[in-house]
């Protein structure tokens, strides 16, 4: 697909002028304003790309100027891309104004090839970008037929590339202009003109590129478009009739489409770790919710509530009207392996849904449990853990003796007198100390290139019954924790 | 005169339990045995399940490794082990090696580290809706009505015991709609002085607790004759 005034429609979109205005967007280079991408009005006037803008006002004095904007004119590519997930998750960005959609398999959603394509150029054009999309075997057929057909011949098909590319000039190979006119002024005007050239001369004079790209449009190698999304193995769509706002009819949507995606996930024995929404606006926008589950689940009923509590932040503009729901991250899940969950005595699988809750709204990362880790250091001795994940086998131990129950993240130097301390100033209280054991000596962990003296840890109870756990440091008292 | 009573039908007997299971009074399950005797006694056959708990520590660990041991009583009930839900507010210091030293088990205890004091309180009352937690422990920096209330009816409709622990030493016990409020302070000589500061329907009392060295358990050292005498705070509140 074509878009041969992205730069302006885009433009036009944001600050809307009557369709008869002429409107470029202009670079400085060299202290010369120069036109970057005039639209198709001030196109038919003459004005093309390289013109300077002094020239070009002299050719259509009611120009509308605008700065040229390359990142932003790729950001806005880059959202339409996504919004054309709803035809295909396979969308590539094509240069600065053209995108390829992969419609292998899904043209029949949408009525056939020729209907899919009526109906993204008409929805495009309700938007207010000009657009040629064409379909063919390869994604160079269709970049040729989209730049060099006329209208009514935009759909190649099947086999026919060939035939098709021979009458079209050589620069619809997607050659550098510079190429091109070499090629031309040898009289190789139509590709048809290469098909007899011998490939090893055609590479003498003009480099690998003619021979590739001809071999690409014909489909004689592989061109496989790389999407910029990656494309989710399991996905279901829903196209609306009526475009909907209120979130209660996104959500009985949502419902069917959670029940259609557990039926796919069922048959291919996976579970869902991650699941997208992609609601389809109709301006053009593309709302994306996402929710992540704690073990692979294809559980309709649980699935829903994870995003039943988010689903009214998704801002439906001036409607949705098509929702794509897919899974992008699964893992195996039998049947069996849920059954014998099922048995387990409120284990995993009971806690799931919990923990989706809370992990979807703080935040996975905040939560997690302990399993032990080899360490003599206390602050190392555990690791953290995914709250259900399966702790490894063979379990770790944790230490005989185990350590206190409050440990400070870094241990506070404190005022002692005595070896061990006869008492402590701690968070500005004097503690005599009445009881003392110890002292156990704890290493630095040499092999971890840690150098330093060691620690003798001692622990101290004092006259109110307050319990702590202080080390002793060349010639420094500090407290590390706190026991009940 | 004799009252006859006709031997009731099995089927019949059913149809009793099912209702009575059901007419049960929706806050609280079933009394959980802390193995402490004179403790259970003073609660009635165990500790409440089912409601929310406050705790109020001296700012030490002590009422720490109550609760840890009050969880682990409620998670190892009826032979079945489960988890429970452990939070705090920001990075926190729990350091979960040393829970196994009051019997629950870290690899069973989830940690939740919440940025807000919203986000706690709404992770646990969720916690409380999940009957397969055996119980949720927060840490938090203060008390209130409204937020006691939602989590009094949250644990009575879960059937999950709650636990809020205010670890201030100065801590004001405020009104709340908590079902008990222990006062739990660090003694010299390993010892704990647990205070039953409030039960609704209940009485108060205190008790002196030390650990048993051969068994590690807690074993109740003393009684006390009032607990509100022993503890100035409790008078107050």
């Amino acid at each position: 697909m074509w878009l041969p005034s992205w730069p302006t429609d885009h433009l036009n979109r944001r600050r809307p002028l009557p369709a008869e205005t002429p409107v470029v967007t202009v670079e400085e280079i060299g202290g010369r304003a120069l036109i970057v991408a005039p639209n198709g009005v001030a196109a038919a006037g003459g004005i093309l790309p390289g013109l300077s803008l002094a020239d070009a006002r002299t050719l259509l004095p009611g120009l509308a100027v605008f700065p040229a904007d390359p990142a932003g004119d790729a950001a806005a590519l880059a959202r339409l891309a996504d919004w054309c997930n709803r035809y295909t998750p396979l969308v590539a960005m094509d240069g600065a104004d053209g995108l390829w959609l992969d419609i292998t398999g899904s043209a029949h959603l949408f009525g056939g090839e020729a209907d899919l394509l009526v109906d993204l150029r008409h929805r495009l054009g309700r938007l207010g970008y000009r657009s040629r999309a064409a379909i063919a075997d390869t994604s160079g057929a269709a970049w040729a037929a989209a730049r060099f057909l006329p209208a009514g011949d935009r759909i190649v098909a099947s086999g026919e590339a060939r035939d098709m590319l021979a009458e079209l000039p050589v620069a619809a190979l997607r050659l550098p202009p510079a190429l091109a006119g070499d090629l031309e002024r040898l009289g190789l005007r139509r590709i048809a003109d290469l098909y007899p050239l011998p490939r090893a001369a055609l590479a003498r004079r003009f480099g690998l590129l003619p021979g590739d790209r001809l071999d690409r449009a014909l489909g004689r190698c592989e061109e496989p478009i790389s999407p910029r999304l990656p494309a989710p193995f399991h996905v279901v769509r829903q196209v609306l009739a009526e475009p909907i706002i209120d979130a209660d009819n996104l959500a009985a949507v949502l419902q069917r489409l959670l029940m259609r995606l557990c039926r796919e996930l069922t048959l291919a024995g996976q579970g869902a770790r991650r699941l997208e929404l992609l609601c389809y606006r109709v301006d053009g926008r593309v709302a994306k919710l996402a929710v992540g589950t704690s073990r692979p689940t294809r559980e309709d009923r649980a699935l829903i509530r994870l995003f039943a509590e988010r689903l009214e932040r998704i801002d439906p503009g001036f409607g949705i009207e098509a929702v794509a729901l897919s899974a992008p991250h699964v893992e195996p899940l039998a049947d069996l392996q849920l059954a014998l969950r099922r048995g387990e005595e409120a284990g995993p699988v009971e806690l799931a849904p919990l923990i989706d809750r809370l992990g979807n709204r703080l935040g996975f990362d905040r939560l997690a449990r302990a399993i032990p880790q080899e360490s003599h250091l206390p602050e190392r001795a555990l690791q953290r853990l995914g709250p259900l994940a399966p702790a490894p086998h063979p379990p770790a131990r944790w230490p005989a003796c185990p350590g206190p129950l409050r440990l400070l993240a870094r241990p506070e130097r404190v005022q002692a007198a005595g070896d061990p301390p006869q008492e402590f100033l701690w968070q500005r209280r004097r503690h005599r100390v009445r009881r003392a054991q110890g002292p156990a000596r704890i290493a630095p962990e040499w092999w971890r290139g840690e150098t330093g003296a060691a620690r003798d840890y001692w622990r101290l109870e004092d006259e109110e019954g307050g319990r702590f756990w202080l080390y002793g440091q060349a010639g420094g008292w500090y407290l590390h924790g706190l026991f009940a | 005169m004799e009252a006859r009573i006709a031997q009731p039908k099995p089927l019949e007997i059913q149809a009793l339990r099912s209702f009575l299971a059901r007419s049960a009074p929706v806050s609280g399950g079933l009394p959980c045995p802390l193995g402490l005797p004179a403790l259970d006694r003073a609660l009635g056959d165990g500790l409440p399940t089912g409601c929310l708990q406050e705790v109020i520590g001296d700012g030490g660990a002590a009422a720490a490794g109550f609760c840890a041991f009050l969880l682990a009583r409620l998670a190892a009930r009826e032979g079945a082990a489960r988890s429970v839900l452990w939070g705090w507010i920001g990075e926190g210091d729990l350091y979960p090696p040393g829970l196994a030293a009051f019997g629950l088990d870290p690899a069973r205890t989830i940690l939740l580290s919440a940025s807000n004091p919203a986000d706690l309180l709404w992770a646990m009352e969720e916690g409380l809706r999940c009957p397969a937690l055996a119980g949720v422990m927060m840490e938090v920096d203060r008390l209130d009505l409204v937020a006691s209330r939602r989590l009094q009816l949250a644990a009575a409709a879960g059937g999950v015991t709650g636990f809020l622990l205010a670890r201030g030493l100065r801590h004001q016990a405020a009104v709340s709609a908590a079902a008990l409020r222990w006062r739990i302070q660090g003694l010299p000589g390993e010892r704990w002085r647990v205070v039953l500061e409030r039960r609704r329907g209940g009485r108060p009392g205190a008790w002196i607790l030390e650990k048993d060295d051969e068994t590690d358990r807690f074993v109740v050292a003393a009684e006390l004759a009032d607990g509100s005498l022993e503890s100035p705070a409790a008078a107050a509140g």
